[in-house]
């Protein structure tokens, strides 16, 4: 990307003032050399966004932003529903609340050694993985509804996990005002024999090992030392959420004009939060909040049944668990009022500053964890949410690593069996139902995490506590 | 000039897009929807062993054509099968289909990756100077 298009504000923070039908201006959070690489589409998406009826304060980016659909991936965008706010099916995506979890297990490295491809196997196993693969629980009209309802903590009453792990989620586990009624047969019937299941593309479960620690006093208040094996999740509201995005997507872009909304881009189908169409929407992307952190949360307890089996010893809790891909309704300061806003992340993780009353307790003076999750053979981090982010972005920061090319060059690029011996070789296990996949997968088509996380750090949006490096990778 | 039906991929930096070209706008949508597939698996080791009808409708065609592909990327998803060969029947703004395919086997089919859906983006329907039509889009994988 061109950078003479920005103004640049500091070191990590570049601005687009406001041109065309823009109402705010664009914050872009990146180093100069991430900015450089960053794709031109996400210029054009980002300014796309600040054209959207009753955005507040900027549309943003972060340091991970890519050209996604309508929003860009990496994007952040807050709405006030009393300014005739909107809410966007595209800005928040096809993999409603995909997002990720990180275990503790009280594990070193040798314990895991000892057993490490017993326990890849076994986790292979026990974890439904890929396209076709199907989950163990099936539920009925009523069953469905509850969960849709109820999210992580109607998973826990049904036994999979504990109440404790409820207070590491986000939302407690239970995103409010989800209603059931609002999400289609089709997208139930589509859920149907997901729950419990991994999904495909870029979703994963790792274990994986501390490997530095940078902020000491943060690190051990979220229970991370050096050298911990740890185990994280990644993965979404499966075919529901996808059900969900594809239907509303198609109602907003019909409805759009008759709300006197001008789309500047299809992909952008939006409707006014206090809209029928907007009202129905949220209340069917909450329920899929809730099918997401349900799904993360049974995927935790047959994890933790492996553990039982091949590590006995080992007890998994949670230290925490990030959402994706979601528009929340959250109080921020803007102009030195409180203010309600809708607050939409695509591909951006909310990281609330210390101090934030939705944090649990034992959390609260450090602030939220944020959990990035690298590619597959590098390295993942993890974050505490700073007061600085809370002002710059509505406490956001990056998600991932971001794709560096696509899946059609990495076919080219990489054969999967060889990606496999390879990592193999630096003491990596990969399991996967697909070499295909892996190919499309390879760490080589992924850009440097570790860029993107110093970025948001540097940037303010959240601080480095620790990187971890993986072990196993079972991936879909 | 005769126009060969096909298919493509284009470059998507997350995901990737599919296109489908033919002489008609039904052949270009049956390209299309043969191009998802190839997201997924090899085309030619998925038998067209059974057949399933589907219909769709939208304001224009352009949506049609995502609804087309959505259409399909449900039934894959709720009926856990691939689709090989399809017939499409354009009249105005509804499409009727009919696709072939089989059960998915993951030791066989080894599917690269799941289709969560089709998007708006990169998203065209048209007919190009050489009289061919093409049909694409970019699907969220």
């Amino acid at each position: 990307m061109d950078i003479a298009r920005f103004d640049r504000k500091s070191e990590y923070e570049w601005h687009i003032r406001p041109f065309g039908n823009m109402r705010v201006p664009c914050v872009i959070f990146a180093s100069e050399s991430l900015l450089r690489e960053m794709d031109a589409k996400v210029y054009e998406q980002v300014t796309n966004v600040a054209m959207l009826p009753g955005i507040v304060a900027a549309s943003y980016a972060m340091p991970d932003a890519h050209w996604g659909y309508g929003f860009p991936i990496g994007g952040v965008a807050a709405f006030d529903a009393e300014a005739g706010g909107v809410v966007s099916a595209g800005g928040v995506g096809f993999d409603i609340s995909c997002g990720v979890r990180t275990l503790h297990t009280g594990l070193r490295i040798e314990d895991v050694e000892r057993v490490k491809v017993r326990l890849a196997d076994a986790l292979y196993h026990a974890i439904p993985a890929g396209m076709g693969s199907t989950g163990a629980i099936r539920l009925n009209a009523t069953e469905m509804d509850a969960m849709l309802k109820g999210g992580a903590r109607w998973a826990v009453e049904h036994g999979f996990g504990s109440e404790a792990d409820l207070a590491r989620i986000e939302e407690g586990g239970c995103m409010k005002g989800a209603d059931p009624v609002q999400v289609s047969d089709q997208a139930k019937k589509r859920q149907r024999d997901e729950m419990g299941t991994l999904g495909s593309g870029n979703h994963y479960l790792e274990i994986q090992q501390v490997t530095d620690v940078y902020a000491p006093e943060i690190a051990a208040a979220f229970g991370v030392q050096q050298g911990d094996i740890v185990v994280s999740i990644h993965c979404g509201s499966r075919g529901l959420g996808h059900q969900i995005g594809t239907e509303f997507l198609k109602q907003m872009v019909i409805a759009a004009p008759g709300y006197g909304i001008g789309l500047p881009d299809r992909e952008l189908a939006c409707a006014p939060i206090e809209s029928k169409l907007g009202k129905e929407y949220l209340g069917a992307m909450r329920a899929a909040i809730n099918c997401a952190l349900a799904n993360r949360q049974i995927l935790t307890h047959l994890t933790r049944e492996v553990f039982a089996q091949v590590l006995p010893q080992a007890r998994l809790p949670l230290l925490y668990d990030v959402s994706h891909n979601t528009c929340k309704v959250e109080e921020h300061q803007v102009d030195g009022r409180m203010k309600k806003l809708h607050v939409h992340r695509k591909g951006a993780t909310r990281a609330f500053g210390p101090g934030h009353p939705d944090l649990p307790v034992a959390l609260r003076d450090v602030g939220q964890p944020v959990l990035i999750g690298g590619s597959m053979g590098t390295a993942s981090y993890i974050l505490a949410g700073t007061e600085q982010g809370m002002q710059q972005a509505f406490g956001s920061a990056c998600h991932g690593a971001g794709r560096a090319m696509s899946r059609h060059q990495a076919l080219r690029n990489w054969n999967g069996r060889k990606v496999i011996d390879d990592l193999e070789g630096h003491g990596i296990l990969i399991r996967s139902p697909s070499m295909r996949g892996v190919a499309e997968e390879a760490p080589g088509a992924y850009k440097d995490v570790s860029a993107v996380v110093d970025a948001a750090d540097q940037a303010g949006l959240a601080r480095k506590v620790a990187r971890v490096r993986p072990l196993i990778c079972i991936k879909g | 000039m005769t126009i060969n039906a096909h298919w493509e991929h284009f470059p998507h930096q997350a995901d990737v897009g599919v296109r489908g070209i033919g002489a008609t706008l039904e052949q270009a949508f049956e390209q299309a929807a043969l191009a998802l597939t190839a997201v997924i698996t090899d085309l030619a080791i998925v038998a067209p062993a059974e057949t399933i009808r589907l219909s769709c409708a939208a304001p224009d065609v352009e949506l049609l054509l995502v609804d087309w592909l959505n259409v399909l990327i449900y039934e894959m998803a709720t009926r856990n099968m691939l689709f090989s060969r399809f017939a499409v029947h354009l009249e105005g703004n509804l499409l009727t289909a009919q696709a072939w395919g089989e059960a998915i086997e993951m030791a066989r089919h080894h599917p690269a990756v799941e289709i969560k859906g089709a998007t708006y983006t990169e998203l065209k329907v048209a007919q190009q100077p050489d009289r061919s039509w093409v049909a694409q889009c970019v699907v969220d994988v």
